[in-house]
């Protein structure tokens, strides 16, 4: 455990380029899976090859993926993004179309029935019932991310994953324990946070 | 002006075989208590959802005060509408005074009225506002539930009510009570209500006039009274009849019954009736009294009469066989 007392600087910078990844990576895919996930909720003939699609994609290896992404993007942070934000896409559309799906359609006709627009539906009642299960996914999203973003280093884009690579090109465990170390708090950390949204999101269910 | 005019209304569900509902036309005043009564698949709900455009008409017309409702904007017709269905209706993630609020916030009406509007609202439904106004639906019962869902119907203060078996799916005690409520309301506010039941006790309470349908059409429109002794054909006699007379007189307002007229007030003593006394306690006031005809008394004046000749014709008519004999 020296390196991470000796080094707490190296370390540090590592984790805000690691954390910027992360977050820059979540927010792509987040603008990108509500609008499909909204889009194949409303179309169950989108199913197949949508979901299908992205799970398709989902059980990829992640190295695998990125080795494809090289060729035409290079190295470098933009197929690390690409990849992390292709990976994620299965897990926030399916629970966006599941927490979608599973409004009661009497609510729904409530909602018609009242006179909300079929956006103020969506914003105002829908969105929000669903709220629990799409955090849910955005959770393991989030997650997944954090721990797959470690792969970045080996094509130059930065991270904790750095701490990985040299410690075994160097043979040095102390950088490797650092490295895991303070990926694993923060992804428990960050998943417990997540969690307390995710309840507070859903505080009406128990009533 | 009617409040809701229908004129030759169909609709058509695609591959149904027949329409659900089928040329339809009758008005209802404004003011007026009007329950679609019949079985299920008689397409009384769906000639309550025609009036807020929830579905289309195939062909026909309605027209809302006066206005055909395909003019103006659908949310703008609904806004102005109320709209209560059973108790699942109520949005699960708002508050109570979130749910009460909805249409008002479509509406823009300033926070300080919604607050004002929504504490209003609970009063008169009978539920405390600081007691309920911060709960969930969750957190209520199914009679509480139903209370907020009117309250949340009333709380842009719309002449026209809609309602869809909103009691449907609460227990017969509590059904009871919330239809007394409905009715002690209606006699303060006068709202316009269309309200669907399979529940013939229900539309005979409730009903200033009944709507009874059957495949699509109307069979008969009348008070529930004239629905009781007149009835238009076997099946409506069928559906309203009821092997306990008494019973079912209970169900029906003396308002509803008796013939408008404004006689010189009764001596202090002398027997009379209010409008809101069921028949069966006009009954035991005949059967007590020995009279034939009774003066129906709202606050200080005479509004009508109603004769036991009328009651003993329903009575009668319910001993004699009910069966036509039917051609091979």
């Amino acid at each position: 455990m020296t390196y991470l007392t000796r080094y707490p600087d190296r370390v540090l910078e590592l984790l805000r380029q690691h954390l910027v990844i992360t977050a820059i990576a979540l927010g792509i895919a987040l603008l990108l899976a509500f609008p499909l996930g909204i889009l194949v909720a409303r179309r169950r003939s989108l199913d197949v090859p949508v979901v299908g699609v992205l799970g398709v994609i989902y059980t990829i290896p992640s190295l695998a993926l990125l080795a494809f992404l090289i060729q035409p993007f290079g190295l470098g942070l933009r197929p690390l993004l690409l990849a992390l934000v292709l990976y994620v896409q299965f897990v926030l559309v399916r629970n966006i179309v599941v927490g979608l799906r599973g409004v009661d359609p009497a609510i729904l006709e409530a909602a018609r029935g009242m006179g909300l627009s079929s956006m103020q539906s969506l914003a105002q009642v829908e969105l929000p019932l669903a709220a629990p299960i799409i955090l849910a996914g955005v959770r393991l999203a989030t997650v997944t991310i954090l721990g797959l973003a470690t792969i970045g280093a080996w094509i130059a884009a930065g991270g904790l994953g750095v701490l990985f690579n040299e410690g075994i090109a160097q043979d040095n465990p102390d950088k490797i324990q650092a490295g895991a170390l303070v990926i694993a708090v923060l992804a428990i950390g960050l998943n417990q946070v997540l969690l307390w949204v995710e309840r507070w999101a859903g505080r009406w269910r128990t009533g | 002006m009617k409040a809701i005019e229908f004129r030759g209304v169909s609709k058509q569900f695609e591959g149904a075989p027949r329409p659900a509902v089928d040329n339809v036309s009758l008005s209802v005043d404004g003011g007026e208590f009007v329950v679609l009564l019949g079985p299920s698949g008689c397409g009384k709900t769906t000639l309550l959802k025609m009036v807020n455009r929830l579905y289309e008409p195939t062909s026909g017309t309605i027209l809302v005060e006066g206005r055909d409702i395909r003019e103006g904007s659908v949310t703008d017709l609904r806004r102005g509408i109320g709209y209560v269905i059973q108790q699942t209706g109520l949005f699960p993630h708002m508050t109570v005074a979130q749910n009460i609020a909805v249409v008002p916030r479509l509406l823009k009406w300033p926070a300080a009225k919604i607050d004002e509007r929504v504490d209003t609202l609970l009063a008169l439904v009978g539920l405390p506002p600081q007691e309920y106004r911060a709960r969930y639906p969750a957190q209520l019962s199914g009679g509480q539930q139903q209370r907020v869902g009117l309250a949340r119907a009333l709380a842009a203060d719309p002449h026209i009510m809609l309602m869809d078996e909103p009691f449907g799916a609460i227990d017969a005690i509590t059904r009871t009570r919330l239809q007394g409520e409905l009715l002690d309301l209606q006699r303060q506010l006068h709202k316009t209500i269309l309200f669907v039941t399979h529940d013939v006790e229900e539309a005979l309470r409730l009903a200033d006039r009944i709507v009874i349908m059957r495949a699509g059409q109307v069979v008969q429109y009348d008070t529930p009274f004239n629905i009781l002794t007149q009835p238009a054909d076997d099946f409506v006699r069928d559906l309203v009849d009821a092997h306990d007379i008494l019973r079912q007189l209970s169900q029906v307002r003396v308002a509803t019954a008796m013939t408008p007229a404004a006689d010189p007030l009764p001596p202090d003593d002398a027997p009379l009736l209010h409008p809101d006394d069921d028949l069966r306690e006009a009954l035991s006031l005949f059967l007590r009294t020995g009279a034939n005809s009774l003066p129906v008394v709202d606050g200080d004046r005479v509004v009508g009469r109603v004769e036991l000749a009328s009651i003993r014709a329903r009575a009668e008519d319910n001993r004699t066989p009910t069966a036509s004999p039917k051609m091979p």
